[in-house]
């Protein structure tokens, strides 16, 4: 157990971990991205009451389940590096702000797009979306945070701290946000229920959110090998490495 | 050792240190002037961009004045920790033999007193002057007491975090307006149902819990931020 | 009080190694201070003695290997000389920061007189020069019980007739069994035996 957490704590090793399960991983993603795409947009039947326009859930869904799932990766890996002092936690907070501002930007203007033909409006006050909004700062925080210092290993820090008080604050965020919602709604706008969703069309939705979060965690590895390489450039291992992509 | 003397204890320590921080504060008076100058600036800036129309002002009254104070609040934050660090107070206070916890709160309760006290204080004037209903004033007055203080410590906890970078002041913005939002929400809800005539202490009950989770977590992440931004 | 008496040290640091930049400042730095011992970081400008003071210190807590035990309180002076300027010298030493102790005005007044601030007092430090803001804080040196000091610069723009005063007080200091680990770019002119930290070697006397 101690010896794991001990080479966890190694960059050369992490470097190679990370490379050898982007090996597989990244083709199953692009295989189950695909996959998903094509069968959501091509094969399932339009819905009776959106027509075609529905089918930017395929998209929108598992961007927005990813965002906030990554903002706990991140507090997660940032609550690691401030109580166990783990570097390489640093460089894996690190490397999922920029992916989860991403993600939340594409729920956001997906949405907004679905919004214009569904609602009639590019954009609505509605609970979610000013949530995934705020969420949206909070990413660019964090990123903002740590390009802000420095010191990179402070920035780490900082960042961790920050991610925690998010982590703290998002349930309340989001509680006063539906509740501010609910006083608010305006009478004009209704949702479709969450529950209508046919099985033909859920298959190839859930397929799309493993698909999301295979990407997540590529482009997360894909990040830290880079924030590794740039961290310790001036040692050995990365000589070498660097030498050998040379030779090639 | 002939000269071995026992610390002050943890009280008496945060005493000295709110002393003395409201003791700076009032010998620059003009520092605690400001927010209250920007509060009845803005407040004034309403009427000319939304129409001098009394019943319009009033619609827009609790949540033009959450906002306000919202800002007021944020603009001073920044200044909590950043002349300690500047003179190298701040490090003497991270070595001092005593819990950074209570001292962290000790400077957030001299920001508070001489803002958010302040500006809930003088609140009831800018109320009239943008037309919100006499009835909600009491209520404005005890949620600003209450949010502001929740604001005061969210605050510090940006200011703990950027205090060491040159450029912290837009940055401080960014970080920590996402959350304030609850305390805007939650503030301005109340006033607007004491209006409506409806009972408002439940809202002002849900700031007062904001208020004891802020103090129980609030300093936690402060401490962790200045010894951060000490050591960078 | 014994000066030697092995095992009571005030602080031990083992295996201390630092990087910065990508550049090695010092590595596996053991050593331990004694009462009694009066210590010299040596090195030349960026080789890490104000960076190692602060990792004594506690204030660096990270980017470092290695680890530092502190078994006494203690006392840090840093480059700034954490004076407020709106406060008076009294005020700043009564209200002080560092929580240390609490004085009488009686102590801060003799504290003040002997760093030569006497009439001073109770004047605003924002019309005293940086010197003068330097001796306040020594002045924190006279009102002291922590057994270790950690000075970095002390004698940093103070005048010659300061710089023996402080020697003086230094050397009574260890005398009494306290302890000081310091850096300074000028040698110590004192009846007492110095001892050298050299960044690249370790402890030597």
């Amino acid at each position: 157990m101690w010896s794991f957490f001990h080479k966890l704590g190694s960059p050369p090793w992490l470097f190679g971990i990370a490379g050898s399960i982007l090996r597989w991983l990244l083709p199953i993603t692009l295989v189950a991205l695909a996959v998903g795409l094509v069968w959501g947009l091509l094969f399932t039947h339009p819905d009776f009451r959106q027509g075609n326009s529905y089918r930017i859930i395929y998209i929108h869904v598992p961007a927005a389940v990813v965002a906030l799932a990554g903002y706990y990766v991140m507090a997660i890996a940032g609550a690691v590096s401030l109580i166990w002092k783990m570097k390489m936690a640093d460089v894996a907070m690190k490397a999922c702000a920029p992916i989860g501002a991403a993600l939340t930007f594409i729920a956001l203007v997906t949405g907004s797009i679905w919004g214009k033909p569904t609602w009639g409006t590019w954009w609505v006050w509605d609970a979610r979306i000013t949530s995934m909004l705020i969420l949206l700062f909070l990413y660019l925080g964090v990123v903002a945070l740590y390009e802000a210092y420095d010191n990179k290993e402070a920035a780490s820090k900082a960042c961790a701290v920050l991610s925690l008080v998010g982590t703290v604050n998002i349930p309340i965020i989001y509680k006063s946000v539906d509740w501010w919602y609910s006083l608010h709604q305006p009478a004009s706008i209704k949702f479709t229920g969450e529950s209508t969703i046919d099985a033909s069309m859920l298959y190839p939705l859930l397929l799309m959110i493993v698909a999301f979060y295979g990407l997540f965690t590529c482009c997360m590895l894909l990040n830290m090998r880079a924030e590794l390489v740039e961290r310790e450039a001036r040692t050995n291992w990365v000589r070498k490495l660097a030498g050998a992509g040379a030779r090639r | 050792m002939s000269r071995q003397r026992r610390a002050p204890g943890t009280g008496s320590f945060c005493l000295t240190l709110l002393r003395r921080q409201l003791i700076l504060a009032a010998r620059r008076p003009i520092e605690i002037g400001n927010p209250l100058l920007f509060f009845a600036m803005v407040v004034a800036l309403f009427p000319l961009g939304l129409g001098p129309a009394p019943d319009k002002l009033a619609d827009f009254a609790p949540g033009i004045l959450w906002i306000i104070a919202l800002l007021s609040s944020l603009l001073t934050s920044d200044t909590v920790f950043r002349s300690d660090f500047e003179d190298g107070s701040l490090e003497q206070l991270l070595l001092a033999p005593q819990p950074l916890y209570m001292s962290v709160l000790a400077y957030i309760a001299a920001h508070w007193l001489i803002t958010g006290l302040l500006l809930a204080l003088v609140s009831p004037l800018f109320a009239l002057m943008i037309k919100l209903p006499e009835q909600a004033i009491g209520v404005l007055v005890g949620g600003l007491l209450l949010g502001t203080a929740v604001l005061s410590l969210v605050g510090g906890i940006g200011a703990a975090l950027t205090v060491g970078l040159k450029r912290g002041g837009m940055l401080i913005s960014l970080l920590i307006l996402p959350f304030y939002m609850p305390v805007l929400i939650f503030g301005s809800a109340a006033v607007q149902n004491a209006i409506a005539g409806y009972p408002a202490a439940p809202y002002l009950a849900i700031l007062g819990a904001m208020l004891c989770l802020a103090i129980a977590l609030a300093p936690l992440a402060i401490a962790a931020g200045l010894r951060i931004s000490v050591d960078a | 009080m014994p000066t030697e008496s092995a095992g009571a040290a005030l602080l031990s640091a083992a295996g201390l190694s630092l990087e910065r930049g990508g550049r090695e400042l010092f590595r596996d730095l053991s050593f331990a201070v004694q009462p009694g011992q009066l210590v010299q970081i040596e090195g030349p400008n960026g080789a890490g003695k104000t960076s190692l003071l602060r990792i004594l210190a506690g204030l660096s807590r990270y980017g470092f290997g290695g680890s530092v035990q502190r078994h006494a309180p203690q006392l840090y002076l840093g480059h700034h000389a954490a004076v407020k300027a709106l406060l008076t010298p009294r005020e700043n030493l009564a209200w002080h920061v560092a929580g240390e102790c609490a004085h009488s005005d009686l102590e801060i007044e003799s504290a003040l007189e002997r760093v030569g601030l006497y009439g001073y007092e109770d004047v605003p430090s924002m019309t005293l020069s940086a010197g003068q803001h330097r001796r306040v804080n020594l002045a924190r040196l006279y009102l002291s019980s922590s057994p270790l000091w950690l000075l970095d610069e002390p004698f940093t723009a103070i005048d010659k007739s300061g710089v023996a005063e402080l020697e003086q007080l230094l050397v009574s200091h260890v005398e009494g069994g306290g302890a000081i680990v310091m850096t300074s770019h000028q040698p110590l002119q004192v009846a007492y035996r110095v001892e050298y930290l050299s960044l690249r070697a370790g402890l030597a006397a």
